[in-house]
């Protein structure tokens, strides 16, 4: 993954000499460089011109903006010509915070800010020191206090009612935080000499990247009652989390492995020779490295990760895409659940679009 | 990773086997069996008194009852009266109706957006651009949804879109022309899958001879005799008609043609465009690889493009492609477990409606695990069998 940048481009139509307008040149050059490609960026523009105006014509130009309250005559009025993005104001705090107590959601909003603090100040390279691992945790914790409450004179909610975008940060989060050892423990059990370790890491792995997530999750919304012991129950979500982490843990592992099978034995030996022990030499001299050659497969599976969140819609946890799918089941809005989708869609692209331009920069920088 | 030092190693004794760091590996071995052995232990002693208490028998016999479910889609001959166990066995026919379909087409999309990204026309190379960042970036359930939301927004039977003549797209889902499949046209495409096989072999020697002595040969006649005229010639000999059978509206709904559900088409969209875009970037990424010096040699040869990608480029980006396309297709084959979200009954889908019909979710779990399993080791065998046959040979 990370080779690609040091390979040269494909190779392109011969250049043309450098004269004329700039303009001309540009288009010459990238539009224009043969006869199929002139004709191929005509109609490329044809079709590109008739979308574009379509969409506006549809989002712009006939769309809906804002309705009276619980009104949607005037959407109902345009359809099929126009958006409705009026229902987006009408829904949006459902769409964001689900059914948590409505004069409360501040707390569910404020958590939203502090999980995007957190992960910002994560990607800062200058920050990535222990203190940083303490920050994690206090700021888990505060979200934790806000989002339950109980305490400081913040009334409870109890995680039924939690719903929208927290569930999902919280899901991922969560996921990672906890997921990301486990990747460790089990990559270094595969490449353990431990014959038992490894098989049973090995085991793991491929169990969970066998089947489809989904199976997990039926997997743990049906069949974790029948584990415990009777009269003992744990929330819907907290099952949720376990089975995301354990999943997390497996994919993460994977990446994990490429990176210590990237670290140069002479490293291993010489931490060896210098007699440290097993989780010194790991923690202090081997792990650095490997996560250090990883980070950008890592970020990717992060994505693809959080975007995989949304399938405990399946299980009926109500996170963001839940909560989006609930708001249009109104029957006055019903028709109108296009716009919804695509604001929803918004805010996973934001989201991923962020990590995936992250991503590209520390390839480019190596991770240094 | 060899060490190229020719002593050889030191012979290893009983007392180093059994020194202090063979017990402490031991020592570690016992311990995270013991745990593993313990928890399960736990979950498998609470699940049997679970079981007990809510007077469930485990076992697969529940298979043999009847299910009683519909299934509305379905590519083998089914109905409610049939066994669970026929059930599952139509679940894993449109789970697979939706893979191979759904791998062929993301395959030959992914790779046309993933060239186009490569192109010297700064629009196409934009467009395939922004194509692979919006597709990737959104969860592939939201898009699902989204298709199948316009899916039913599609106007009714009777005022069917027409986009050519004989096809119909309305919210009962796509509508093709189809030519109906009998046992005597069975023996022609019989005939013709022993022509490709026949070709195959005949082209293998061909590459062989061609080895040798470096003449070129023509596989272009056998191709056309083996696979064109002897199936038309076998067609001709039995007398099978081809007659497409057209669909037509009929009251509310449509008689004849190849009918594509709604929930159906809506998961291969969502499926292939999806998938095309990861597969885009490994196209790209397989073919920037290729350096730039076999590009100018080819050139230098004065190669045609066509030959020069064919012969010299794609093989060497073959090899870095080929594996990370194994776990494209193998997301495409668990992605499609999402069809339970839109009620495709696919193997998922099934095995969920058994387990709340019967209770007997352990074993539901265990087949859809078994299921898919039993895809991706075969997905994955078959491309590392490949692999192994396009990996470069180092001497």
């Amino acid at each position: 993954m990370t080779a690609i940048a040091d390979i040269p481009d494909a190779p392109r139509a011969a250049r043309r000499p450098q004269i004329g307008n700039p303009v001309l040149r540009w288009l010459r050059t990238n539009l224009f460089s043969s006869i199929p490609n002139g004709i191929l960026s005509v109609v490329l523009l044809a079709v590109l011109g008739k979308g574009i105006f379509s969409f506006v014509q549809w989002g712009i130009a006939n769309a809906v903006w804002l309705t009276p309250a619980n009104d949607s005559s005037a959407c109902r009025a345009v359809r099929g010509v126009g958006a409705c993005w009026a229902i987006i104001p009408e829904k949006y705090r459902f769409i964001l915070f689900g059914t948590y107590p409505f004069d409360e959601q501040w707390r569910p909003a404020l958590s939203v800010l502090v999980f995007i603090t957190l992960f910002y100040v994560s990607t800062r390279r200058a920050l990535w020191r222990r203190e940083l691992a303490y920050l994690w945790i206090g700021a888990l914790a505060l979200i934790s206090v806000l989002m339950w409450g109980g305490v400081f004179g913040l009334s409870f909610v109890s995680q039924d009612r939690w719903g929208g975008l927290p569930v999902t940060l919280i899901l991922a989060t969560f996921g990672l935080a906890f997921g990301f050892p486990l990747g460790i423990l089990v990559a270094l059990g595969r490449r353990s000499t431990l014959p038992a370790i490894r098989s049973l890491s090995v085991l793991y792995v491929e169990l969970i990247r066998g089947v489809p997530l989904v199976s997990l999750l039926f997997m743990a919304s049906v069949m974790f009652p029948l584990f415990m012991p009777n009269g003992f129950n744990i929330d819907k979500l907290l099952r949720a989390q376990i089975a995301i982490i354990l999943f997390a843990g497996a994919y993460l592992a994977e990446v994990i492995r490429g990176g210590l099978q990237a670290v140069p034995r002479g490293q291993y030996e010489a931490a060896d020779a210098l007699g440290l022990s097993y989780w010194r030499k790991h923690r202090l001299i081997v792990l650095p490295q490997a996560i250090r050659h990883v980070i950008p497969p890592l970020v990717n599976t992060f994505i693809a990760f959080f975007k995989d969140t949304s399938l405990v819609l399946i299980i009926g946890i109500f996170d963001l895409l839940t909560t989006a799918k609930t708001a249009i089941i109104d029957p006055g809005w019903q028709q109108f659940s296009v716009e919804v989708y695509i604001f929803v869609a918004a805010i996973y692209f934001v989201f991923c679009f962020a990590m995936s331009r992250y991503s590209r920069s520390l390839e480019a920088t190596g991770g240094r | 990773m060899t060490s190229d030092d020719p002593r050889p190693p030191p012979r290893r004794r009983l007392s180093d086997a059994l020194g202090p760091n063979a017990l402490k590996g031991l020592f570690w071995q016992v311990l995270v069996v013991g745990i593993a052995v313990a928890v399960i232990a736990f979950l498998w002693s609470n699940t049997v008194t679970n079981l007990s208490a809510r007077r469930i028998t485990t076992g697969f016999a529940f298979l043999g009852r009847e299910a009683g479910m519909p299934i509305a889609d379905s590519l083998l001959s089914y109905n409610p009266r049939d066994s669970y166990l026929w059930a599952f066995a139509v679940g894993v026919a449109n789970t697979l109706r939706v893979a191979v379909i759904g791998i062929v087409l993301a395959t030959v999309l992914g790779t046309l957006v993933g060239i186009s990204r490569l192109s010297a026309n700064w629009l196409l190379s934009r467009l395939a651009a922004v194509y692979v960042e919006t597709l990737r970036d959104i969860p592939l359930l939201l898009q699902l949804l989204f298709w199948y939301v316009l899916m039913q927004a599609l106007p009714a039977a009777r005022a069917a879109w027409r986009p050519f003549e004989g096809v119909f797209l309305s919210n009962r889902g796509l509508i093709l022309p189809a030519i109906p499949v009998g046992s005597p046209q069975l023996w022609v495409l019989g005939t013709a899958v022993l022509g490709l096989a026949v070709f195959y072999l005949i082209r293998r020697w061909q590459i062989a001879q061609q080895m040798r002595d470096g003449k070129p040969r023509p596989a272009w006649p056998f191709a056309i005799g083996l696979i064109v005229a002897l199936p038309a010639l076998v067609s001709v000999l039995l007398g099978v008609s081809w007659t497409i059978e057209w669909p037509a509206l009929r009251g509310f709904n449509f008689v004849g043609g190849l009918t594509l559900a709604p929930e159906y088409f809506a998961l291969v969209i969502a499926l292939v465009t999806y998938t095309s875009a990861f597969i885009a970037e490994i196209v790209r990424s397989g073919i920037q690889s290729v350096p730039r010096g076999q590009w100018d040699a080819a050139n230098a040869l004065g190669l045609r493009r066509s030959f020069m990608l064919r012969q010299i480029i794609l093989p060497q980006a073959l090899r870095v492609i080929v594996p990370p396309m194994t776990s494209q297709y193998l997301n495409l084959t668990k992605n499609s477990s999402l069809a339970v979200a839109i009620g495709y009954q696919d193997v998922v889908s099934i095995a969920n409606t058994t387990l709340n019909q019967t209770g007997q979710a352990i074993e539901a779990i265990a087949l859809i695990m078994a299921v898919f399993l039993t895809i991706s080791l075969s997905i994955s065998f078959f491309m590392n069998w490949y692999n192994s046959r396009i990996a470069l040979v180092e001497r």
